[in-house]
């Protein structure tokens, strides 16, 4: 399975991944980082496709695009 | 001991850096130095060394800044109104400690002024020019010998203090022609671990002056204090000519202290002990040693090509022991030899 | 088995924070940047000259050697450097007041001269570190602090496009207009720093590649606005393609 790795303490809250996302499954959550900034997190990471578009306009190098052997991704 | 040639003193002083290694010269347009311009852009290619004109003074040094920062023998030279263009360069340049040659053949000013020969630049070029806490090291020939020589050692003393050292000459030194040897290359090697030559085997580096951080540049400006001192301690030039009987000192440097001795020749065939103290950094200006070279004389004369300028520090150098006058000619004019030697009468057996 | 990583920080790219503003244009092209020497096995012989302004530090966070250049002089600094060191990849960075109002003459000169140096542009349409005053390229009617009521193009003048400027030198080798504000464009945008970093190594000559790029903070949006505001206001007055390819140029020559 596909998924995003955000390192939230790195994270400016800019939301520029959440616009980017083909899949529009980013989204700004409540949660804030020690800089007092909300931080995006995936809501639906089986339907990652793995386009590494959040990570290629992200920045900030906050995100990081890996592929587990975890089952379940609905794109192999 | 190399043949006496003839040479003009802005080719002698080119010839000077050629000898000392001088690996990357950038060039603006600008009288009275052209000659330098012209001498290098004939000799350099055929060394396969690099010239360039740049668009600007100001891009002729940070050119040089960019060759010196990669441990390059650069150097640039102008005259007074191009060298004020160059001195944000300069305040670079002395906080990111990188070691450049440059010369100045002062001319008449302020502003476009004239092309003859003055010494109207010591304030913009000794006591200050650019921003912030900082000092070039600063060479006043008065011949062309000495032009050569002093240049030529710029480039060492660059390297040892990582500091930029300045050849102050004036339109006259650069245009005349004068018998001189050309100085042999000193052998001196300067180890370059800052220079930037790529982070290859090793981590990599930064050439700069802009410290933000809280307190870092207080603590790079006290480095910098601990560097000018060493220099004060150890790089003092200067000539005592007849000076220790002399009942009058003539304070003077570059073209004007070439009068200033024939005055004292003059002098002393009509019986008056007057003598030369010439500065020849002047930074570090030779305030210990001018202040015993004094001690005990009835009167100082400062003699300048300028309204005044040098005379401050002679003034602050003697504290007041001894009474310090001044003779000065602006806007090009050269003080004659009877002149100095009236005014000097004028004060007496 | 260990997850497989699809994309990460180049390794030309600290792992620091910087200090650039949310969605602020430099970080995404400091890493394309990254990524380009990563790829090229160049980090080690690049020299990077920084320019007065936001890009500044931008020495603190792309892992080569560095030098600070006075403002707009960059790429009389890059020149020096470079004729120094002509086996090293120099590039100059620079933003739009340094290249275009302070730097003006650098900047044509250097080009003219077809110095064998990559300069990269980026147009924010702003001066960024000193709180946001127009900029050369600051577009007519845009509210900056030194124009509170907009850019008057009859009182202070129009935008300039630095590509087209230069693309009346005869010198430059290679000169095109990117953008950042979504993957797409950046994906080309990383190709054109590419290209321009290769025609250096190959020691083809002067390469010029201006980026649009979003200066949030200042414009006084979010980042996302600000992206479409690139895309919709300073796309279409800056035409983003190849405005010089001696390459291509060669090739149609040749056949």
């Amino acid at each position: 399975m596909k998924k995003p790795l955000i390192s939230v303490e790195k994270c400016k809250g800019c939301g520029l991944c959440i616009g980017a996302c083909p899949k529009k499954i980013l989204e700004m959550s409540s949660a804030f980082n020690k800089q007092g900034v909300n931080y995006p997190k995936c809501k639906d990471e089986p339907s990652c496709i793995g386009c590494k578009f959040c990570a290629m306009i992200c920045p900030d190098c906050v995100i990081e695009i890996v592929e587990t052997d975890e089952p379940g991704g609905k794109n192999g | 001991m190399g043949e006496r040639v003839l040479l003009k003193g802005n080719e002698a002083a080119s010839e000077a850096a050629l000898i000392a290694g001088c690996t990357h010269y950038f060039a603006y347009p600008i009288t009275p130095q052209n000659e330098i311009s012209a001498y290098m852009a004939k000799r350099m290619p055929k060394l396969n060394r690099t010239f360039l004109q740049a668009e600007s003074e100001i891009a002729a040094c940070n050119m040089v800044y960019g060759a010196a920062a990669t441990g390059a023998r650069a150097m640039t030279s102008s005259s007074s109104p191009g060298i004020a263009l160059k001195q944000e360069s300069f305040g670079y340049i002395a906080g990111a400690e990188v070691p450049a040659v440059v010369i100045n053949m002062m001319r008449g000013g302020p502003g476009l002024g004239n092309i003859s020969g003055s010494q109207g630049d010591y304030n913009m070029c000794v006591k200050g020019g650019s921003n912030g806490d900082f000092h070039n090291l600063v060479y006043a020939p008065a011949t062309v010998q000495e032009l050569a020589d002093l240049t030529l050692k710029a480039f060492d003393v660059a390297e040892k203090y990582r500091i930029l050292t300045l050849i102050l000459g004036d339109g006259y030194l650069a245009q005349m022609s004068e018998p001189c040897v050309l100085p042999e290359p000193s052998g001196f090697k300067a180890e370059k671990p800052w220079a930037l030559t790529g982070a290859e085997g090793r981590p990599a580096q930064v050439i700069n002056s802009l410290r933000l951080a809280d307190g870092v540049l207080e603590v790079h400006n006290r480095h910098l204090e601990e560097k000018y001192k060493a220099i004060e301690a150890a790089e003092v030039m200067f000539e005592n000519f007849h000076c220790d009987d002399a009942d009058f000192v003539l304070v003077t440097y570059g073209t004007a202290s070439r009068v200033c001795k024939a005055a004292v020749m003059n002098l002393r065939k009509q019986g008056i002990k007057a003598g030369v103290f010439r500065p020849i950094t002047l930074w570090p200006f030779p305030s210990v040693a001018l202040a015993a070279a004094v001690a005990g004389k009835k009167q100082v004369l400062t003699v300048e090509m300028s309204l005044g300028q040098m005379v401050a520090d002679v003034r602050l150098a003697v504290n007041g022991a001894v009474p310090v006058d001044f003779l000065g000619r602006p806007g090009g004019a050269v003080p004659m030899v009877d002149e100095v030697t009236e005014r000097v009468l004028s004060y007496g057996r | 088995m260990a997850d497989k990583i699809l994309y990460t920080r180049p390794d030309s790219i600290r792992d620091v924070k910087s200090h650039y503003c949310p969605g602020c244009g430099h970080g995404i092209v400091h890493k394309l940047i990254g990524e380009c020497l990563d790829e090229m096995n160049c980090r080690e012989k690049t020299i990077l000259v920084a320019p007065v302004g936001c890009a500044v530090l931008a020495y603190n966070y792309i892992d080569v050697d560095g030098i600070e250049a006075p403002h707009g002089r960059a790429p009389a600094v890059a020149t020096g450097v470079k004729r120094a060191q002509k086996d090293k990849l120099v590039i100059s960075y620079q933003g739009d007041g340094d290249l275009l109002a302070i730097g003006t003459a650098e900047t044509i000169h250097a080009a003219n001269r077809g110095e064998n140096i990559t300069v990269i542009f980026i147009n924010n349409a702003i001066y960024g570190m000193t709180g946001g005053q127009m900029a050369p390229t600051t577009m007519e009617g845009q509210v900056t602090k030194t124009t509170p009521y907009g850019r008057d193009v009859h009182d202070v003048g129009y935008p300039i496009r630095a590509c087209e400027l230069l693309n009346t030198l005869v010198a430059p080798y290679y000169i095109e207009r990117v953008s950042v504000h979504d993957v797409p464009h950046i994906v080309k945008a990383k190709k054109a720093i590419r290209r321009a970093l290769q025609n250096q190594i190959d020691g083809k000559g002067y390469s010029f590649i201006e980026v649009l790029s979003m200066c949030p903070t200042n414009w006084g949006v979010d980042a996302q606005t600000g992206a479409d505001w690139v895309r919709d206001v300073m796309q279409p007055y800056y035409p983003l393609g190849v405005f010089r390819d001696k390459d291509a140029e060669e090739a149609s020559r040749v056949q």
